[in-house]
């Protein structure tokens, strides 16, 4: 029976102006987990703004501190730079041979995407482990706490990023490229691409700016 | 070992928290005791407590913020006493005490009444006005909902173990800093809205999600019912809003705990900078909260006036407006703070222009109900109520976003009668009004009607005479917050309010005996139609309760008011129909992830809140331990074969061949 199949008529809508694009139905599980991930990263982007926002307010607030000039090396932060870009290259690499079903690359792909990130993670855990030696912990001033938080958000979420690289990897060896597996895929390396986006931002706002560059 | 916490956490000098602390556990206990040895302890576990279908977490939710409804009155009812007999004596209670009820008090009513009820209701019905079997992500849902009860249950903690916050329900700075306040208070509200605020999160992430994504065929944007688009708009408001509050909370947590700086009076920490933010979140957050009520109250109006929505469109537009203006106004909260008079001009203009779509859609509801066969159901009670209570505190509402009247109104009792006005009477009214309007849907029987309509006049009474009384005080300068006051003039109105409590009181207690009484008669209340109210959206083309797949075909939409057109054409054609072809169902599977991830959760938060870092990795490692196995399931579906559909169709299709005979004499 046509009862709870077709529900309405055309005629029936009283708005109805020109073309009518008519919705298909819902969309495949691939689009909704992608959709929602996608709404996720864009409310984890508000969170980084808000912290972005305190830097912007507190970055002049030394209390008599250091300045950003004064800490900000460089060479550091061009590494760290240059290991997350790549890192995103490689990391979609891993998103391709995954696509083409091919372990090989794709666990090459992973391990150097993770490595890159521990390059990373481990020139911005010496950074913080300096200045903090140095009595320039983020209780120091305002600017440091914001600085501090800031750029320690973005580390948290790299890490969160391995941890979460490392379950994908176990998960291809356990069980293969099943469709669930690649659809975590496909959100882990949006995720890994956003914080590079944020990335660029810190770096901008910052490390060039805050050198007075 | 323990952290901070040791007896004196315990308040065993104060009787009244102890007391009440007391008589809860033991309703606690007995209601435990009483699920287990009356067995029902594995029908919990398995249809509800690991249940994954979006209506029974919707069901959760609502029961969630209904009993937190009881707690957060109390408090109300307490703090009313309190400032009835506090003139020009100390009351009864202590004034710290006092600072933490109604800092309690702002923070449940908020996060743990409206925010669950509202996002109960949306769970419940938005899959099925979509037409579809469940939403985006099923287990996801249930990990919200079980947050978002984490946040509730440590709050109730904070009664017995430790103390609450005494900062008011948004925890300014640097009140809220260590140095002023040391103790856990600050600790528990902070932890407890960061956890259920993730909660909140996934929740919005996963209904806009669903209204994006998953509508069934032929539901075109400009088909959806009203619902679902103040849903979308209150959820795309909860992922843009939510993430601001969380940072805010870890700024905070981060100055309380290892002594940064971004809300400090030292080292250069700044205090408006909280104002902001807070607030950039916190106006946002109350049309979070009455958007899905402007979307209960169209569907009512429509329902019981027997006509479509009026200006359907204009509707639609409004409520995108005011989603978008809700977040350029956050500074009418401090124009005394000396943000100048150009700022403060700007954001005058920009909130009172909010006044304009929601005007939008007053009209829109009157010309609705203009003309047509108004049915005074309860529902529809609820929805009058609210428009003459909702008017009144819009143009109140716009009084204060004159900034030069709020110099004289702001952090008064004005503001006070204010918000409530527009809480109770916008958020509460249309919680209720869903409640009373939905319940057959979820449970297959109506509420006792002369009960409901006995709450419903309590209520609106108890309302009124409750919060008029507080404009006056706050007209005659009465501040908010006071734990005792000397002024004469203003002891009446305090008084009188008080009376207006117990008239609410009785509102609720009609409630509570109106749901006992439906429960009782539900063989006479039954419903087996599905459709009790004649509705026009599809949740009431299936049966009620609906099937765990909610529709056995995809509905195929072609117009707005999809089911009201779809009986209306089938009372012209005849009613005989081939025998349906049914198929298999794929339906996720239940999963005590949720659970297990809450329990970690209020493990962690106790944890963090008394400084037991063991417990807090002891948590870390069980939660992360929760998604690993979460993600290696292998099987998240399981199959309802086409038969068993067919079987449990057929029903549902045999009331509903009667009903459409019968239709006409509704
Ligand atoms: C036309 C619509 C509205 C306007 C123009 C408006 C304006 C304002 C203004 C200017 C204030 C701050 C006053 C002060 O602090 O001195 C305020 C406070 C408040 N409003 Fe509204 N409002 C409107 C609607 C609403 C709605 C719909 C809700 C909730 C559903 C709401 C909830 C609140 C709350 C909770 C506060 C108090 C916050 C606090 O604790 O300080 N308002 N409103
Ligand atoms: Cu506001």
């Amino acid at each position: 029976m046509s009862m709870t199949a077709t529900a309405g008529r055309a005629h029936a809508d009283p708005h109805h102006i020109g073309l009518v694009i008519e919705h298909p139905g819902p969309a495949p599980k691939r689009i909704v987990t992608a959709y929602g991930f996608w709404i996720f990263l864009l409310s984890d982007i508000v969170m980084f703004s808000c912290f972005f926002a305190a830097y912007a307010v507190l970055a002049d607030q030394t209390a008599g501190g250091p300045k950003g000039s004064e800490i900000f090396d460089q060479r550091n932060v061009a590494i760290e730079t240059v290991c997350l870009l790549l890192s995103s290259f490689t990391c979609g690499m891993a998103s391709i041979a995954a696509d083409v079903r091919n372990r090989f690359w794709f666990y090459l792909g992973m391990a150097v995407t993770c490595l890159l990130g521990l390059i990373f993670l481990v020139i911005e855990f010496r950074e913080f482990a300096d200045l903090v030696a140095r009595g320039y912990g983020p209780s120091r001033s305002a600017f440091l706490t914001s600085f501090f938080s800031l750029v320690g958000c973005h580390g948290l979420h790299v890490s969160a990023g391995i941890l979460w690289l490392l379950t994908m990897m176990a998960q291809v060896f356990a069980k293969g490229f099943r469709a669930d597996v690649l659809r975590r895929m496909m959100c882990f390396a949006l995720f890994w691409h956003a914080l590079d986006i944020v990335w660029v931002g810190v770096f901008s706002v910052v490390y060039l700016l805050g050198s007075g560059v | 070992m323990l952290g901070k916490l040791d007896w004196s956490a315990i308040p065993f000098d104060q009787p009244i928290p102890l007391i009440a602390g007391a008589v809860v556990l033991v309703g606690i206990l007995a209601v435990l005791a009483w699920v287990v040895v009356k067995g029902h302890l594995p029908y919990l576990w398995h249809e509800w407590i690991t249940s994954v279908d979006h209506k029974r977490i919707g069901v959760m939710y609502i029961l969630l913020a209904s009993v937190m409804l009881l707690r957060g009155g109390s408090d109300a009812i307490m703090m009313r006493i309190q400032q009835a007999v506090a003139y020009q004596s100390q009351g009864y209670l202590p004034p710290e005490h006092y600072n933490q009820i109604f800092s309690a008090h702002g923070t449940i009513m908020i996060f743990f009444v409206a925010m669950p009820f509202v996002i109960g209701l949306m769970n419940l019905i938005v899959p099925l006005q979509l037409g579809v079997r469940d939403v985006a992500f099923p287990t996801l849902n249930s990990v919200g909902f079980w947050l978002t009860a984490t946040g509730a249950l440590l709050v109730n903690l904070s009664l017995v173990i430790g103390e609450f916050a005494r900062t008011g329900w948004l925890a300014f700075p640097p009140l809220s800093e260590l140095s002023y306040s040391p103790g856990v208070g600050v600790d528990y509200y902070a932890w407890s809205l960061q956890i259920s605020g993730v909660g909140t999160l996934v929740a919005g992430i996963n209904l806009v999600t669903t209204v994006l994504k998953l509508r069934t065929k032929g539901m075109n944007y400009l088909r959806m019912p009203m619902f679902c688009w103040t849903t979308l708009a209150s959820n795309l408001l909860i992922v843009a809003a939510f993430p601001i509050l969380t940072a805010t909370l870890a700024m905070l947590l981060l100055d309380r705990y290892l002594g940064f700086h971004f809300f400090t009076n030292e080292a250069g920490g700044n205090v408006m900078m909280f104002m902001n933010l807070i607030w950039a979140w916190g106006h946002p957050e109350v049309y979070i909260l009455v958007l899905p009520a402007f979307g209960i109250f169209s569907e009512v109006v429509s329902t019981f006036s027997g006509k479509a929505l009026f200006g359907y469109r204009s509707m639609v537009l409004a409520t995108m407006a005011i989603c978008i203006i809700s977040f350029m106004v956050w500074l009418h909260h401090f124009f005394t703070m000396g943000a100048g008079p150009d700022v403060n001009a700007i954001f005058g203009i920009a909130s009172m222009i909010i006044a304009i779509p929601t005007g939008v859609k007053i009209y829109n509801w009157l010309f609705t109900m203009y003309g047509g066969r108004i049915r005074f159901e309860t529902p529809m009670l609820w929805s009058i109520g609210f428009m003459v209570t909702f008017i009144i505190g819009g143009l109140t509402g716009v009084l204060v976003a004159v900034p030069p009247a709020d110099f004289v109104l702001h952090n008064s009792m004005f503001l006070v009668a204010h918000f409530h006005n527009v809480i109770i009477g916008g958020v509460l009214f249309g919680a209720f009004a869903g409640f009373e309007y939905w319940f057959p849907k979820a449970f297959g029987f109506r509420l006792d009607d002369r009960w409901g309509k006995a709450a419903f006049w309590f209520t609106f009474l108890g309302f009124y005479v409750t919060f008029i009384p507080l404009y006056v005080a706050g007209m005659l300068g009465m501040t908010r917050r006071m734990q005792h006051y000397d002024v004469a003039a203003w002891r009446p109105w305090m008084l009188v309010a008080a009376v207006g409590m117990a008239v609410l009181t009785v509102g609720v207690i009609c409630q509570i005996v109106q749901i006992v009484v439906s429960i009782r008669n539900r063989e006479a209340l039954r419903d087996r139609t599905g459709d009790p109210w004649d509705g026009r959206s599809l949740e009431w083309a299936t049966s009620s309760p609906p099937p765990v797949f909610n529709f056995a075909f995809n509905p195929d939409v072609r117009g707005e008011d999809a089911y009201w057109d779809l009986k209306a054409h089938a009372k012209q054609q005849s009613l005989d129909h081939d025998a349906p072809e049914y198929h298999d169902i794929e339906m996720p599977r239940n999963s005590p992830t949720g659970f297990v991830c809450a329990f970690f959760a209020t493990v962690m938060g106790f944890a963090l809140i008394w400084h037991i870092w063991w417990m807090v990795i002891l948590g870390g490692i069980g939660a992360f331990a929760t998604f690993v196995v979460f993600a290696w399931r292998d099987h998240d579906e399981y199959v309802i074969p086409a038969d068993e559909v067919a079987a449990i169709d057929r029903v549902n299709l045999e009331e509903r061949r009667n009903l459409v005979s019968m239709a006409g004499t509704i």
